[in-house]
């Protein structure tokens, strides 16, 4: 018999899921202190009844009902509307403030729980139902032998309630044990655990389906983030199809001269990795690639994180491109951003609603390599990957700089990690020449297209940027490690070639 | 001396209902002397009692008067303990062995004289 997947509607997890939490079963949600269990648990109850028409209900062991209402307003969840509606029901087992320590002699029972439980289920017809958390009816209770059966029979009556539920449990540490109190034997047909690890002094927040008996899911850690419009969202980023519509249409790069090199312009739907030194132009290549965008009709955005917006457009200024009246005709959007004002998950998100609001035909993130400041490598990766296949996905352009650490030579961080996810490769090099500082352009990659392989020198002035000729007497560029020949030695081995392509014919 | 009010809450006639209930029965008889009034509900045909009451495990015996309220869940197989968790006042039983940990709410309404 196969599972039946229940849709959360948490925005991501049914990705990872492959289409929600197992229907009818309980889920053990584990997780340390502080790793956002109630809200997932809260959230999930909230789009059952906002997005499917599922009433829940909520049995909480440890905050009160008035503390859960209070709390989940922040995310503009209206719970005392649900249970005036009949949509939602808690059943209230915190410890009361009345109440002393749970005197007991003999044995018991949980059957009034069960009875206060099937109760809720009944009167609101819940189809979903949280229990936050286990720890706290240990604490009420002990972890004892009679306990433990006792949830095993409570969860044994929910699959008869045919009610889809989360069970909540604590964990201490983020890599140990599933939870505390062991309690996973009894519940675990479907684990999920959330973490909240500090790496190199960022706060990471993950998912992870440990296992969903006799039903697929995404294997691995996701990032997710948690904002005050949606709630708990979850980043599905292998998730996410790599289905490259593949599109032959080309636009141009703003710079005639680059187009060429290119050969005819920048695929319709690829994205550009523009990588230089600082102050090699890449700000000028990715001003040049926004306006080009907007003079061809396109409507364009453009990410800053590293210039603010006065500076950037005083630097268009300066190359005769004037963006407050692109930005006034409503084919360019300007978004300055500091990195530090929000995680990455944070600004992957921000990033992707900007772009399903402006709707562009181009898009430049100026630099990505300013991204990296406020990750850990990973969540870098992650990062790029997902902003990558979501611009991809939506058949736009995207160009994207990184700023090598070395002036001469060199590769950047960004460049190791997103690569290969790139479709074209455009670098940026400072070419020493006989006691001068000169630039150097190539295009080192470019998928589906023939393209020009010379380093080319380029110029900046007023107009904007200037492809020159090939430096032909330069060799190690790339490298930075330059040696410098004379037109003889270059001559002879012009020679060579052509003698031994000559024979070879 | 006011009279205790004290309400048995079980889910279903099982046998650790019966058990609690006899046990009940028989403290009172022995050790209130007449002094109370006892009520068996059971929470499956009062669901809405489980939840106004706040009970989470059954059998519980909840002491409704004289105030504070008191609880003791269990099937009440040790009359000792009961007395001393619903705070029960008899004339034949003295406080608790000297040496045994009195439950801290216990502790804050010392037996009256």
């Amino acid at each position: 018999m196969s599972v039946i997947k229940l849709a959360t509607k948490i925005p991501g997890f049914d990705l990872i899921a492959y289409g929600g939490l197992p229907q009818g079963r309980s889920t053990l949600l584990s997780g340390t202190s502080g790793s956002a269990k109630t809200v997932f648990g809260t959230q999930f109850l909230v789009e059952g009844i906002r997005q499917s028409g599922q009433p829940g209900v909520f049995v909480t062991f440890e905050e009160t009902p008035e503390a859960i209402r209070a709390n989940m307003a922040g995310f503009g969840w209206n719970i005392p509307k649900w249970e005036a509606d009949g949509l939602w029901a808690f059943v209230d087992v915190s410890p009361r403030p009345d109440n002393q320590p749970q005197a007991i002699t003999g044995s018991y029972d949980l059957g009034a729980l069960l009875v206060r439980i099937e109760n809720a289920v009944k009167r609101t017809n819940a189809k979903r139902l949280v229990m936050d958390s286990l720890g706290g009816i240990f604490t009420q209770l002990g972890a004892t032998a009679t306990v433990r059966y006792e949830l095993f029979r409570i969860v044994n009556a929910l699959k008869e309630m045919g009610v889809t539920a989360i069970i909540t449990a604590e964990r201490i540490e983020e890599f140990g044990p599933v939870s505390r109190s062991g309690i996973e034997e009894f519940v675990t047909d479907n684990v999920v655990i959330l973490r909240n690890t500090l790496e190199g002094e960022k706060r990471r927040r993950t998912i992870e389906i440990l296992k969903f008996r006799g039903a697929p899911h995404q294997k691995g850690e996701f990032p997710f983030t948690i904002n005050a419009e949606q709630g708990i969202v979850v980043i599905p980023l292998s998730a996410i199809e790599l289905k490259q519509k593949s599109s032959d249409v080309r636009v141009t790069s703003g710079i005639p001269e680059l187009d060429r090199m290119c050969g005819g312009g920048f695929f319709r739907d690829s994205i550009i990795l523009l990588s230089g030194a600082t102050g090699t132009g890449k700000t000028l290549v990715t001003t040049q690639f926004i306006a080009g965008g907007v003079m061809a009709g396109q409507r364009s955005l453009l990410f800053a994180f590293e210039e603010s917006r006065d500076q950037l457009f005083r630097n268009a200024w300066g190359w005769g491109i004037d963006f407050e009246k692109m930005e006034a005709e409503g084919l360019l959007k300007v978004v300055c951003e500091y990195p530090e004002t929000a995680s990455l998950e944070d600004h992957l998100i921000g990033i992707k609603r900007v772009i399903e609001e402006f709707r562009p035909e181009r898009v430049a993130v100026d630099s990505l390599s300013a991204l990296e400041r406020v990750a850990s490598i990973k969540s870098f990766r992650e990062f790029a990957i997902g902003l990558t296949s979501f611009i991809k996905d939506r058949n736009v352009a995207g160009l994207f700089t990184a700023t090598s650490s070395s002036l001469l030579g060199g590769t950047s961080i960004t460049e190791t990690h997103i690569s290969t996810l790139t479709d074209s490769i455009i670098l940026l090099r400072y070419v020493e020449t006989y006691g001068d500082m000169r630039r150097g352009l190539t295009v080192l990659k470019m998928r589906g297209s023939m393209h020009e392989k010379d380093i080319r020198e380029f110029t900046i002035d007023s107009k904007g940027m200037h492809i020159g000729k090939p430096f032909r007497s330069i060799t190690g560029i790339l490298s930075g490690q330059f040696t410098y020949r004379t037109p003889d030695e270059m001559e002879r081995i012009n020679q060579l070639f052509r003698s031994s392509e000559e024979s070879g014919v | 001396m006011e009279k205790y009010l004290l309400k048995l809450y079980i889910t279903g006639q099982t046998a650790r209902s019966q058990r609690a209930i006899s046990n009940l029965r028989r403290i009172c008889e022995e050790d209130l002397e007449g002094n109370y009034e006892l009520e068996i509900i059971d929470l499956l045909e009062h669901p809405q009692l489980a939840e106004e009451q706040h009970i989470l495990a059954t059998p519980t015996v909840i002491r409704e008067l004289p105030l504070p309220i008191r609880r003791i869940i269990g099937d009440l197989s040790d009359a000792d303990k009961v007395l001393r968790g619903l705070d029960l006042h008899t004339r034949c039983r003295d406080a608790p062995p000297a040496g045994e940990a009195l439950p801290p709410a216990n502790s804050l309404h010392p037996p009256q004289a």
